[in-house]
């Protein structure tokens, strides 16, 4: 299977997990009181975000996990998008050129 | 000033969705969409240009046009137009193909929804762009969207240093 940051947003509950660790790192407990779901669901749907990059587990010594938001990981959506936003507006400059003269 | 692009990516849903005014009427902004003349002159971003081989605006009919590059190297594209509804919108589903418009395997395809809306003395356009996979999104958008040809522009080199 597939991990990457779109197999990591597909999910709406992944999603909100991440927009959850976005504004702070969490223990999976801590997480799991946000959602409706069984703590095994969650812990899946953890394991799967780790797996993309989008989250990372970090262990501290007599402690249970935190996951930390990986915001680099996010980022890599927004690369890919960028040729593409740039090619609609040069385009669309163009256009506003050629509507003057229609 | 130019009138902003708004556009916003939906990778769950496949989507990427594009508005933009522009500050003309609803019957000129549909015709630089639509018919291959006015198309061929913004279509492709300086310095490649659009080069309208077939324009069959009919639904049913199709668009076969390719990107001229500086170097005379040609990209060629197609788009199918499957509903027109004259001045409102239209839909396309749009792919890579040689320049006899078959098209090519292996390469994702896209559907476009371009729906117009006169806005007093301005248009708004609103395109709606839906891939089959999200893979094919993310690799589309990553060649640049057409055939590659925005990599040219130094836009990814740009942003891969940065």
């Amino acid at each position: 299977m597939r991990r990457d940051i779109f197999q990591a947003i597909a999910d709406p509950t992944r999603r909100a997990i991440l927009s959850l660790l976005a504004l702070q790192a969490m223990n999976p407990n801590a997480i799991a009181a946000h959602f409706d779901c069984s703590r095994q669901a969650v812990s899946k749907h953890l394991q799967i975000l780790a797996e993309c990059g989008a989250v990372r587990p970090q262990k501290q010594p007599g402690r249970e996990i935190i996951y930390q938001f990986n915001l680099q990981k996010m980022k890599e959506i927004d690369q890919w998008f960028q040729p593409f936003r740039q090619l609609m507006e040069d385009r669309f400059d163009q256009l506003d050129e050629v509507l003057k003269d229609l | 000033m130019a009138n902003k692009t708004v556009v916003t990516k939906h990778p769950e849903s496949k989507k990427i969705l594009v508005t933009r005014e522009f500050d003309a009427s609803l019957e000129k902004t549909w015709k630089a969409w639509t018919d291959a003349s006015v198309l061929d002159k913004w279509w492709a971003p300086k310095p490649w240009k659009a080069e309208t081989k077939v324009m069959d605006f009919r639904e049913g009919g199709k668009w076969v046009y390719c990107m001229a590059g500086p170097g005379g190297e040609k990209h060629w594209s197609g788009a199918d137009f499957v509903t027109i509804n004259h001045l409102q919108n239209y839909t396309t589903n749009t792919y890579f193909c040689d320049e006899n418009g078959s098209v090519l395997p292996g390469v994702p395809l896209s559907q476009w929804i371009v729906g117009f809306q006169e806005n007093g003395t301005s248009t708004m356009v609103n395109i709606e762009l839906t891939f089959e996979t999200s893979e094919g999104m993310e690799m589309l958008v990553n060649m640049g969207f057409e055939g590659g040809f925005t990599m040219a522009h130094g836009n990814l080199d740009e942003l891969l240093s940065a």
